[in-house]
Protein backbone atom coordinates (compact mmCIF):
# COMPACT_ATOMS: atom_id res chain seq x y z
CA UNK A 1 0.00 0.00 0.00
CA UNK A 2 1.54 3.00 -0.82
CA UNK A 3 1.19 6.01 1.71
CA UNK A 4 0.86 8.72 -0.67
CA UNK A 5 -2.55 9.82 -2.74
CA UNK A 6 -2.93 9.80 -6.01
CA UNK A 7 -2.87 13.80 -6.44
CA UNK A 8 0.84 13.76 -5.47
CA UNK A 9 1.60 11.74 -7.98
CA UNK A 10 -0.21 13.76 -10.44
CA UNK A 11 1.45 16.82 -9.00
CA UNK A 12 4.72 15.61 -9.38
CA UNK A 13 3.59 14.25 -13.15
CA UNK A 14 2.33 18.17 -14.04
CA UNK A 15 5.84 19.30 -13.17
CA UNK A 16 8.13 17.06 -15.28
CA UNK A 17 5.69 17.46 -18.18
CA UNK A 18 5.14 21.55 -17.92
CA UNK A 19 8.76 21.17 -18.21
CA UNK A 20 9.17 19.67 -21.27
CA UNK A 21 6.51 21.55 -22.73
CA UNK A 22 7.69 25.05 -21.80
CA UNK A 23 11.26 24.32 -22.50
CA UNK A 24 10.07 22.90 -26.14
CA UNK A 25 7.25 25.76 -26.69
CA UNK A 26 10.16 28.04 -26.18
CA UNK A 27 12.76 26.05 -28.43
CA UNK A 28 10.30 26.27 -30.86
CA UNK A 29 10.40 30.03 -30.95
CA UNK A 30 14.02 28.76 -33.24
CA UNK A 31 12.29 27.69 -36.00
CA UNK A 32 12.49 29.46 -39.29
CA UNK A 33 14.77 31.78 -37.14
CA UNK A 34 17.91 29.49 -36.81
CA UNK A 35 21.68 31.31 -37.58
CA UNK A 36 22.05 28.69 -40.52
CA UNK A 37 19.56 25.71 -41.98
CA UNK A 38 21.12 23.04 -40.32
CA UNK A 39 21.00 24.61 -37.12
CA UNK A 40 17.13 25.64 -37.30
CA UNK A 41 16.56 22.03 -38.31
CA UNK A 42 18.31 20.77 -35.04
CA UNK A 43 16.62 23.25 -32.91
CA UNK A 44 13.50 22.48 -34.43
CA UNK A 45 13.82 18.82 -33.60
CA UNK A 46 15.24 19.26 -30.08
CA UNK A 47 11.80 21.01 -29.47
CA UNK A 48 10.14 18.13 -30.50
CA UNK A 49 11.79 15.73 -28.49
CA UNK A 50 10.90 18.18 -25.88
CA UNK A 51 6.93 18.23 -26.58
CA UNK A 52 7.24 14.27 -27.30
CA UNK A 53 8.03 13.54 -23.76
CA UNK A 54 5.38 16.28 -22.12
CA UNK A 55 2.58 14.29 -23.98
CA UNK A 56 4.22 11.00 -22.35
CA UNK A 57 4.09 12.61 -18.49
CA UNK A 58 0.80 14.72 -19.63
CA UNK A 59 -0.96 11.74 -20.94
CA UNK A 60 0.11 9.69 -17.79
CA UNK A 61 -0.92 12.72 -15.40
CA UNK A 62 -3.85 12.83 -16.86
CA UNK A 63 -4.74 9.29 -16.09
CA UNK A 64 -3.79 9.31 -12.77
CA UNK A 65 -6.20 12.54 -12.16
CA UNK A 66 -8.81 10.22 -13.89
CA UNK A 67 -10.93 13.01 -14.24
CA UNK A 68 -11.55 12.54 -17.57
CA UNK A 69 -8.87 15.47 -19.07
CA UNK A 70 -6.98 14.76 -21.80
CA UNK A 71 -3.22 16.25 -22.13
CA UNK A 72 -4.61 18.56 -24.43
CA UNK A 73 -6.59 20.18 -21.58
CA UNK A 74 -3.74 19.87 -19.50
CA UNK A 75 -1.27 22.03 -22.18
CA UNK A 76 -3.76 24.29 -23.15
CA UNK A 77 -6.31 24.89 -20.33
CA UNK A 78 -4.49 25.86 -17.45
CA UNK A 79 -3.56 29.22 -16.23
CA UNK A 80 0.08 30.57 -15.86
CA UNK A 81 0.15 30.15 -11.73
CA UNK A 82 -1.37 26.96 -12.00
CA UNK A 83 2.24 25.84 -14.07
CA UNK A 84 4.70 24.56 -12.17
CA UNK A 85 7.46 24.63 -14.56
CA UNK A 86 11.63 25.45 -13.65
CA UNK A 87 12.02 29.19 -14.56
CA UNK A 88 14.76 28.32 -16.56
CA UNK A 89 12.78 26.48 -19.14
CA UNK A 90 10.68 30.26 -19.68
CA UNK A 91 12.90 32.49 -20.28
CA UNK A 92 13.68 34.06 -23.51
CA UNK A 93 15.59 33.20 -25.81
CA UNK A 94 17.38 35.75 -26.14
CA UNK A 95 20.15 34.84 -28.53
CA UNK A 96 21.89 31.46 -29.59
CA UNK A 97 24.44 31.58 -26.91
CA UNK A 98 21.93 31.87 -24.42
CA UNK A 99 19.27 29.09 -25.61
CA UNK A 100 22.70 27.44 -25.91
CA UNK A 101 24.09 27.36 -22.60
CA UNK A 102 20.59 27.04 -21.44
CA UNK A 103 20.09 23.99 -22.91
CA UNK A 104 23.44 22.71 -21.70
CA UNK A 105 22.87 23.26 -18.09
CA UNK A 106 19.62 21.35 -18.87
CA UNK A 107 21.00 18.22 -20.72
CA UNK A 108 23.48 17.70 -18.09
CA UNK A 109 21.23 17.24 -15.55
CA UNK A 110 18.56 15.69 -17.60
CA UNK A 111 20.88 12.95 -18.35
CA UNK A 112 21.64 12.71 -15.12
CA UNK A 113 17.97 12.93 -13.69
CA UNK A 114 16.74 10.41 -16.28
CA UNK A 115 19.61 7.93 -15.44
CA UNK A 116 18.17 8.08 -11.84
CA UNK A 117 14.08 7.83 -13.04
CA UNK A 118 14.83 4.80 -15.25
CA UNK A 119 15.04 3.13 -12.03
CA UNK A 120 11.44 4.16 -10.65
CA UNK A 121 9.28 2.02 -9.15
CA UNK A 122 6.49 3.41 -10.87
CA UNK A 123 6.91 1.14 -14.04
CA UNK A 124 5.66 3.52 -16.74
CA UNK A 125 8.08 6.43 -15.34
CA UNK A 126 10.69 3.91 -15.81
CA UNK A 127 9.94 3.63 -19.33
CA UNK A 128 9.30 7.12 -20.48
CA UNK A 129 13.13 7.91 -18.58
CA UNK A 130 14.32 4.94 -20.81
CA UNK A 131 13.10 6.70 -23.94
CA UNK A 132 13.71 10.28 -22.80
CA UNK A 133 17.32 9.60 -21.87
CA UNK A 134 18.50 8.52 -25.56
CA UNK A 135 17.70 11.78 -27.03
CA UNK A 136 18.91 14.34 -24.05
CA UNK A 137 22.41 12.12 -24.84
CA UNK A 138 22.55 13.04 -28.15
CA UNK A 139 21.32 17.01 -27.20
CA UNK A 140 23.74 16.62 -24.85
CA UNK A 141 26.60 15.39 -27.38
CA UNK A 142 25.53 19.19 -29.19
CA UNK A 143 24.94 21.32 -26.95
CA UNK A 144 28.34 20.28 -25.11
CA UNK A 145 29.96 20.78 -29.10
CA UNK A 146 28.19 24.19 -29.15
CA UNK A 147 29.67 25.13 -25.78
CA UNK A 148 33.86 24.80 -26.56
CA UNK A 149 33.13 25.94 -30.38
CA UNK A 150 31.80 29.45 -29.02
CA UNK A 151 33.54 29.55 -26.59
CA UNK A 152 36.83 28.88 -27.86
CA UNK A 153 35.77 30.58 -30.80
CA UNK A 154 35.42 34.63 -31.42
CA UNK A 155 36.08 37.42 -29.03
CA UNK A 156 32.62 38.27 -29.95
CA UNK A 157 30.84 34.07 -29.06
CA UNK A 158 33.33 33.66 -26.06
CA UNK A 159 31.86 37.13 -25.04
CA UNK A 160 27.96 36.12 -25.14
CA UNK A 161 28.76 33.01 -23.92
CA UNK A 162 29.56 34.24 -20.91
CA UNK A 163 27.24 36.62 -21.04
CA UNK A 164 24.80 34.09 -21.02
CA UNK A 165 25.65 31.72 -18.37
CA UNK A 166 26.02 35.16 -15.98
CA UNK A 167 22.64 35.04 -16.54
CA UNK A 168 21.54 31.45 -16.14
CA UNK A 169 23.35 30.65 -13.07
CA UNK A 170 20.96 32.16 -11.11
CA UNK A 171 18.43 29.98 -12.25
CA UNK A 172 20.09 26.56 -11.98
CA UNK A 173 20.02 25.74 -7.90
CA UNK A 174 15.77 25.63 -8.80
CA UNK A 175 16.76 22.29 -10.62
CA UNK A 176 18.22 20.79 -7.18
CA UNK A 177 15.09 21.81 -5.11
CA UNK A 178 12.94 19.15 -3.72
CA UNK A 179 9.39 19.91 -3.37
CA UNK A 180 7.48 18.04 -0.43
CA UNK A 181 5.89 16.02 -3.31
CA UNK A 182 8.86 14.67 -4.60
CA UNK A 183 10.35 14.31 -1.21
CA UNK A 184 7.78 12.04 -0.74
CA UNK A 185 7.76 10.12 -3.79
CA UNK A 186 11.96 9.40 -3.97
CA UNK A 187 11.23 7.97 -0.24
CA UNK A 188 9.16 5.47 -1.91
CA UNK A 189 11.32 5.23 -4.95
CA UNK A 190 9.10 6.70 -7.89
CA UNK A 191 11.28 9.81 -8.33
CA UNK A 192 14.72 11.14 -8.38
CA UNK A 193 16.56 12.95 -5.34
CA UNK A 194 17.72 16.06 -7.34
CA UNK A 195 20.18 16.68 -3.72
CA UNK A 196 22.37 13.40 -5.46
CA UNK A 197 23.07 14.90 -8.79
CA UNK A 198 24.20 18.20 -7.70
CA UNK A 199 27.60 17.29 -7.28
CA UNK A 200 27.78 15.45 -10.46
CA UNK A 201 26.28 18.17 -12.61
CA UNK A 202 28.63 20.61 -10.86
CA UNK A 203 31.77 18.55 -11.61
CA UNK A 204 30.85 18.13 -15.14
CA UNK A 205 29.81 21.50 -15.87
CA UNK A 206 32.82 23.15 -14.35
CA UNK A 207 35.00 21.54 -16.23
CA UNK A 208 33.13 21.87 -19.72
CA UNK A 209 33.14 25.34 -18.83
CA UNK A 210 37.03 25.56 -18.13
CA UNK A 211 37.75 23.82 -20.79
CA UNK A 212 35.78 26.66 -23.29
CA UNK A 213 37.77 29.12 -21.62
CA UNK A 214 34.89 30.81 -20.06
CA UNK A 215 34.20 31.17 -16.23
CA UNK A 216 31.85 30.01 -13.54
CA UNK A 217 30.52 32.90 -12.19
CA UNK A 218 31.27 33.53 -8.43
CA UNK A 219 27.81 35.41 -7.97
CA UNK A 220 25.62 34.06 -5.17
CA UNK A 221 22.12 35.20 -6.42
CA UNK A 222 19.39 32.53 -7.40
CA UNK A 223 15.77 32.90 -8.54
CA UNK A 224 13.29 30.19 -7.11
CA UNK A 225 9.26 30.04 -7.19
CA UNK A 226 8.39 28.48 -10.43
CA UNK A 227 7.50 24.89 -8.83
CA UNK A 228 5.49 26.71 -6.32
CA UNK A 229 3.58 28.81 -9.90
CA UNK A 230 5.42 31.82 -9.38
CA UNK A 231 6.46 33.01 -12.36
CA UNK A 232 8.24 35.65 -14.73
CA UNK A 233 6.51 38.32 -16.72
CA UNK A 234 7.68 35.77 -19.61
CA UNK A 235 5.68 32.69 -19.17
CA UNK A 236 2.18 34.75 -19.57
CA UNK A 237 3.51 35.42 -22.78
CA UNK A 238 4.24 31.97 -24.03
CA UNK A 239 1.22 30.81 -22.93
CA UNK A 240 -1.14 33.38 -24.76
CA UNK A 241 0.93 32.49 -27.64
CA UNK A 242 0.42 28.67 -27.26
CA UNK A 243 -3.15 28.50 -26.05
CA UNK A 244 -4.76 31.41 -27.68
CA UNK A 245 -6.35 28.80 -30.27
CA UNK A 246 -7.61 26.53 -28.00
CA UNK A 247 -8.92 28.86 -25.55
CA UNK A 248 -10.76 30.90 -28.66
CA UNK A 249 -12.42 27.94 -30.08
CA UNK A 250 -11.58 24.91 -27.70
CA UNK A 251 -11.71 21.60 -29.07
CA UNK A 252 -10.98 22.82 -32.35
CA UNK A 253 -8.92 20.08 -34.17
CA UNK A 254 -6.95 19.79 -37.39
CA UNK B 1 29.61 -0.43 -52.78
CA UNK B 2 29.55 -3.61 -50.57
CA UNK B 3 27.40 -2.87 -47.35
CA UNK B 4 27.48 -6.46 -45.10
CA UNK B 5 24.86 -6.06 -42.89
CA UNK B 6 25.44 -7.87 -39.55
CA UNK B 7 22.46 -9.36 -38.02
CA UNK B 8 22.13 -7.92 -34.32
CA UNK B 9 21.50 -10.27 -31.73
CA UNK B 10 18.26 -8.18 -30.81
CA UNK B 11 16.90 -8.34 -34.85
CA UNK B 12 17.56 -12.35 -34.65
CA UNK B 13 15.55 -12.27 -31.17
CA UNK B 14 12.73 -10.17 -32.87
CA UNK B 15 12.84 -12.81 -36.35
CA UNK B 16 12.38 -15.61 -33.77
CA UNK B 17 9.30 -13.95 -32.13
CA UNK B 18 8.23 -13.39 -35.56
CA UNK B 19 8.72 -17.05 -36.68
CA UNK B 20 7.14 -18.70 -33.43
CA UNK B 21 3.86 -16.38 -34.06
CA UNK B 22 0.13 -17.77 -34.52
CA UNK B 23 -0.37 -15.79 -37.08
CA UNK B 24 1.66 -15.09 -39.74
CA UNK B 25 -0.15 -13.70 -42.08
CA UNK B 26 -0.98 -10.83 -39.76
CA UNK B 27 2.71 -10.00 -39.92
CA UNK B 28 2.64 -10.46 -43.75
CA UNK B 29 -0.22 -7.96 -43.93
CA UNK B 30 1.94 -5.27 -41.71
CA UNK B 31 4.87 -5.94 -43.90
CA UNK B 32 2.95 -3.50 -46.72
CA UNK B 33 2.87 -0.81 -44.13
CA UNK B 34 6.26 1.35 -44.41
CA UNK B 35 7.90 4.25 -42.29
CA UNK B 36 6.38 7.85 -43.64
CA UNK B 37 9.45 9.37 -43.61
CA UNK B 38 11.18 6.30 -45.64
CA UNK B 39 9.95 5.18 -48.32
CA UNK B 40 10.85 1.45 -48.59
CA UNK B 41 11.68 0.51 -45.70
CA UNK B 42 8.48 -1.39 -43.32
CA UNK B 43 7.84 -0.73 -39.83
CA UNK B 44 9.05 -4.51 -39.44
CA UNK B 45 12.10 -3.49 -41.33
CA UNK B 46 12.41 -0.27 -39.00
CA UNK B 47 11.83 -2.08 -35.83
CA UNK B 48 8.58 0.10 -34.74
CA UNK B 49 6.56 -3.15 -34.99
CA UNK B 50 7.02 -4.91 -31.89
CA UNK B 51 4.28 -7.44 -31.87
CA UNK B 52 0.73 -8.69 -33.18
CA UNK B 53 -1.80 -10.39 -31.58
CA UNK B 54 -4.37 -12.60 -33.05
CA UNK B 55 -7.75 -12.12 -30.63
CA UNK B 56 -10.10 -13.30 -32.51
CA UNK B 57 -11.60 -14.15 -36.33
CA UNK B 58 -11.68 -10.15 -36.76
CA UNK B 59 -9.75 -9.24 -34.34
CA UNK B 60 -6.03 -7.97 -33.53
CA UNK B 61 -3.75 -6.27 -31.55
CA UNK B 62 -0.76 -4.15 -32.69
CA UNK B 63 1.82 -3.37 -30.50
CA UNK B 64 4.28 -0.20 -31.87
CA UNK B 65 7.49 1.72 -30.69
CA UNK B 66 7.75 4.87 -31.83
CA UNK B 67 11.56 5.75 -32.53
CA UNK B 68 11.65 9.53 -30.92
CA UNK B 69 8.99 10.19 -28.37
CA UNK B 70 8.39 13.85 -30.85
CA UNK B 71 8.17 11.20 -33.39
CA UNK B 72 4.81 13.20 -35.66
CA UNK B 73 4.98 10.06 -37.76
CA UNK B 74 3.48 7.86 -35.27
CA UNK B 75 -0.03 8.63 -35.69
CA UNK B 76 0.11 8.40 -39.18
CA UNK B 77 1.49 4.80 -38.86
CA UNK B 78 -1.12 3.86 -36.60
CA UNK B 79 -3.35 5.13 -39.03
CA UNK B 80 -2.09 3.09 -41.41
CA UNK B 81 -1.76 0.03 -40.12
CA UNK B 82 -5.17 -0.20 -39.34
CA UNK B 83 -6.25 0.28 -42.59
CA UNK B 84 -4.03 -2.38 -44.31
CA UNK B 85 -5.33 -4.98 -41.88
CA UNK B 86 -8.98 -3.49 -42.47
CA UNK B 87 -8.39 -4.33 -45.90
CA UNK B 88 -7.09 -7.85 -45.36
CA UNK B 89 -10.73 -8.35 -43.46
CA UNK B 90 -9.36 -7.52 -39.68
CA UNK B 91 -12.36 -5.34 -39.05
CA UNK B 92 -10.98 -4.53 -35.51
CA UNK B 93 -7.88 -3.08 -35.01
CA UNK B 94 -6.42 -1.63 -31.24
CA UNK B 95 -2.74 -0.32 -31.69
CA UNK B 96 -0.98 0.08 -28.72
CA UNK B 97 2.14 2.48 -28.14
CA UNK B 98 4.67 0.80 -25.93
CA UNK B 99 8.06 2.72 -24.18
CA UNK B 100 9.63 -0.09 -22.85
CA UNK B 101 11.92 -1.57 -23.89
CA UNK B 102 12.70 1.72 -25.83
CA UNK B 103 13.22 1.08 -29.72
CA UNK B 104 16.77 1.35 -31.15
CA UNK B 105 18.20 0.92 -34.06
CA UNK B 106 19.55 -2.57 -33.40
CA UNK B 107 16.38 -3.59 -33.59
CA UNK B 108 16.65 -2.58 -37.75
CA UNK B 109 16.75 -5.66 -39.86
CA UNK B 110 19.40 -5.79 -42.70
CA UNK B 111 16.56 -5.45 -45.27
CA UNK B 112 16.00 -2.55 -43.84
CA UNK B 113 19.55 -0.80 -43.78
CA UNK B 114 19.98 -2.01 -47.53
CA UNK B 115 16.79 -0.35 -48.41
CA UNK B 116 18.11 2.92 -46.59
CA UNK B 117 21.12 2.40 -48.52
CA UNK B 118 19.22 2.38 -51.36
CA UNK B 119 17.43 5.21 -51.03
CA UNK B 120 21.03 7.45 -50.10
CA UNK B 121 20.79 7.24 -46.97
CA UNK B 122 23.40 6.11 -44.70
CA UNK B 123 22.27 2.82 -42.34
CA UNK B 124 23.70 3.47 -38.59
CA UNK B 125 26.68 1.72 -38.50
CA UNK B 126 30.41 1.67 -36.83
CA UNK B 127 31.63 3.97 -39.53
CA UNK B 128 29.37 6.58 -41.44
CA UNK B 129 30.25 5.59 -45.36
CA UNK B 130 29.17 7.80 -48.42
CA UNK B 131 26.11 6.05 -49.70
CA UNK B 132 26.75 7.66 -52.79
CA UNK B 133 30.40 6.41 -53.36
CA UNK B 134 30.93 4.33 -50.19
CA UNK B 135 33.90 6.63 -48.74
CA UNK B 136 34.78 6.40 -45.44
CA UNK B 137 35.69 10.28 -45.44
CA UNK B 138 32.69 12.09 -44.30
CA UNK B 139 32.00 15.09 -41.97
CA UNK B 140 29.13 16.07 -39.70
CA UNK B 141 27.04 18.91 -41.18
CA UNK B 142 24.71 18.76 -38.49
CA UNK B 143 23.59 16.19 -35.75
CA UNK B 144 19.84 16.24 -36.78
CA UNK B 145 18.40 15.95 -40.36
CA UNK B 146 15.28 16.21 -42.37
CA UNK B 147 13.82 14.16 -39.00
CA UNK B 148 14.95 13.68 -36.01
CA UNK B 149 15.75 10.33 -36.61
CA UNK B 150 18.79 11.61 -39.44
CA UNK B 151 21.90 13.34 -38.99
CA UNK B 152 23.10 15.24 -42.30
CA UNK B 153 26.82 14.50 -43.09
CA UNK B 154 28.86 15.37 -46.41
CA UNK B 155 31.33 12.80 -48.20
CA UNK B 156 34.37 14.53 -48.35
CA UNK B 157 35.16 12.93 -52.17
CA UNK B 158 32.15 13.03 -53.92
CA UNK B 159 31.39 16.25 -51.93
CA UNK B 160 27.60 14.87 -52.25
CA UNK B 161 25.19 15.78 -48.86
CA UNK B 162 23.85 13.15 -47.61
CA UNK B 163 21.21 11.45 -44.28
CA UNK B 164 22.87 9.12 -41.77
CA UNK B 165 20.19 7.69 -39.39
CA UNK B 166 21.75 7.74 -36.47
CA UNK B 167 22.81 4.97 -34.53
CA UNK B 168 20.62 5.36 -31.08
Amino acid sequence: MNNFSNSTLYNYLLGLADDALILGQRTSEWCSRGPFLEEDIALSNVALDYIGRARMFYQYAAEVEGKGRSEDDLAYFRDEREFSNLLINELPNYDFAFSMVRQYFLDVHACLYLQGLTASTDQHLAAIASKAIKESRYHLKRSQTWLLQLGLGTEESNKRMQTAIDELWGYTPEMFMMTETETQLSTAGIAVNRDNLLQQWTATVTADIRSADLQIPDQQWQVVGGREGKHSEHLGHLLAQMQILQRSYPGLEW
Amino acid sequence: MQHISVVTPEYAARRAMRANSDCPQLWSTLDTVFDPELPQVTIWDLGILVDVQQLGARRCKVVVSPTYSGCPAIDVISEDIVSALNSAGVKQVEVAVSLSPAWSTDLISPAGKAAMLSQGIAPPDKSVNCPQCGSEHTSVISQFGSTACKALYKCNDCLEPFDYFKEF
